[in-house]
């Protein structure tokens, strides 16, 4: 392939710049209806034309330095659009449609032998598309690992119910890194406060299945090196027939049906009576 | 070689270990501990390792064999204020001292002693024993 014909589809591009600019404002304005301002497209629009006729052409492809500027901008973008919570398909759609404007154009004129610049543009803006999908995932695959560890410092809140009583109501899924986490702020709200006594709620616990149980049994058995006692409530009819048929022992562990039982038995433990006024 | 101090307090024995446990600090500890209970006929033992941060199997194991000799010795043994940390990776070896009764801290350790010497059982065993010498 030689250089001129690959500077073809530039030449192209410098020669129509204002007319392809408003097809493929256009087209993709109908996708992101609603979504940014015209403004704001048509500069985005604007800088990744410039941007493209920058490199004018070279053979090097998007990797070459000729592109930086265009794929800081085309990086800046897919980080932006992710943040803002567009589809992969309306991101990418803001490079590729450059190809159906240029498509559009062609066929108006009926210029067969511009085609061939065509395949040679067509080929650059799959790059610079596949290049911004990539950072727009990149950027998605950020926000979720965050949304992670904050819903991981959220789940664990430790409650004091009375004197030498904690509770810690568990909800969600339990899985090893968060089991971990949970069983932290466990022990240390023992060894803080100085209760000898915990429940451990799993009320909101979606499923319990043998691994959730091996957790639960690790978490009391620590609590019991610690000097303290566990008691595991909140067991929904379902869950109790659940870990019968699966086989778990709970052991010496004591469970009751919901919150309200484990917390008389831990004050009848504590030496504590509930008595009515009446 | 260091060695752990074992202090009386009337009937019980506290023992307070205040740095990290090198291995064989461990085992002359458990020497001096075993002899002590005999000196002393003492009926309770209280280890307090509040102060350790690390653990291994070997001291994991050395905790629980402790406790298994002095209630060979007829005392009964209350491991103290072990660390968040040190409870989970006990745990995680496996390792839960099964048989080896635990208190947050010293002072509950003791009232734990005291209510299981003080129990009526307790008594019971003993005059069956003194009975047993006369």
């Amino acid at each position: 392939m030689s250089s001129s014909s690959a500077s073809d589809w530039t030449t192209l591009l410098r020669e129509n710049q204002d007319q392809l600019i408003a097809t493929w404002t256009r087209l993709v304005e109908a996708s992101v209806a609603g979504r940014m301002t015209a403004g704001e497209l048509a500069r985005d629009i604007r800088e990744i034309y410039q941007g493209l006729l920058v490199g004018d052409g070279t053979e090097a492809g998007i990797r070459s330095s000729a592109y930086d500027g265009l794929r800081g901008l085309l990086a800046d973008l897919g980080r932006t659009r992710a943040r803002q919570g567009f589809s992969p398909t309306e991101t990418a759609v803001s490079v590729f449609a450059l190809k159906q404007a240029v498509l559009e154009l062609l066929d108006e004129r009926a210029d067969l032998s511009a085609y061939r610049a065509f395949g040679n543009l067509s080929r650059v803006i799959d790059d610079l598309g596949l290049y911004m999908l990539e950072t727009y995932a990149g950027t998605r695959e950020t926000v979720i690992a965050q949304q992670a560890e904050t819903l991981l410092e959220l789940s664990t809140p430790v409650v004091k119910l009375w004197d030498g009583i904690v509770a810690l109501p568990l909800v969600g899924t339990l899985d090893s890194a968060r089991t971990q986490v949970v069983m932290e702020a466990l022990l240390q709200a023992l060894v803080d406060t100085g209760s000898e006594h915990a429940i451990i709620d799993i009320t909101g616990v979606a499923a319990v299945d043998t691994q959730v149980a091996q957790h639960l049994l690790k978490t009391v058995q620590a609590a019991r090196l610690l000097g303290a006692e566990c008691i595991v409530s909140g067991i929904r009819p379902q869950i109790a027939q659940t870990v019968v048929a699966l086989g778990i022992e709970f052991g010496d562990i004591t469970t009751k049906a919901s919150l309200s039982d484990a917390m008389l038995l831990a004050m009848r433990n504590s030496g504590l009576d509930v008595v009515s006024r009446a | 070689m260091d060695r752990i101090p074992i202090l009386q307090i009337g009937d019980m024995l506290l023992v307070s270990i205040q740095v990290d446990l090198q291995d064989h600090t461990a085992l002359a500890l458990q020497d001096d501990l075993s002899n002590r209970i005999v000196e002393t006929g003492a009926k309770g033992v209280l280890i307090d390792i509040s102060a350790l941060e690390i653990v291994d199997s070997f001291i994991g194991r050395m905790i629980s064999t402790t406790a298994a000799v002095s209630r060979v010795l007829d005392a009964e043994t209350v491991v103290v204020g072990m660390q968040p940390a040190v409870a989970i990776t006990l745990v995680e070896l496996g390792l839960t001292l099964t048989g080896v009764r635990t208190a947050l801290d010293v002072d509950r350790g003791i009232r734990l002693l005291r209510r299981t010497l003080d129990e009526p059982i307790g008594r019971g065993d003993a005059t069956f024993d003194e009975r047993l010498t006369e």
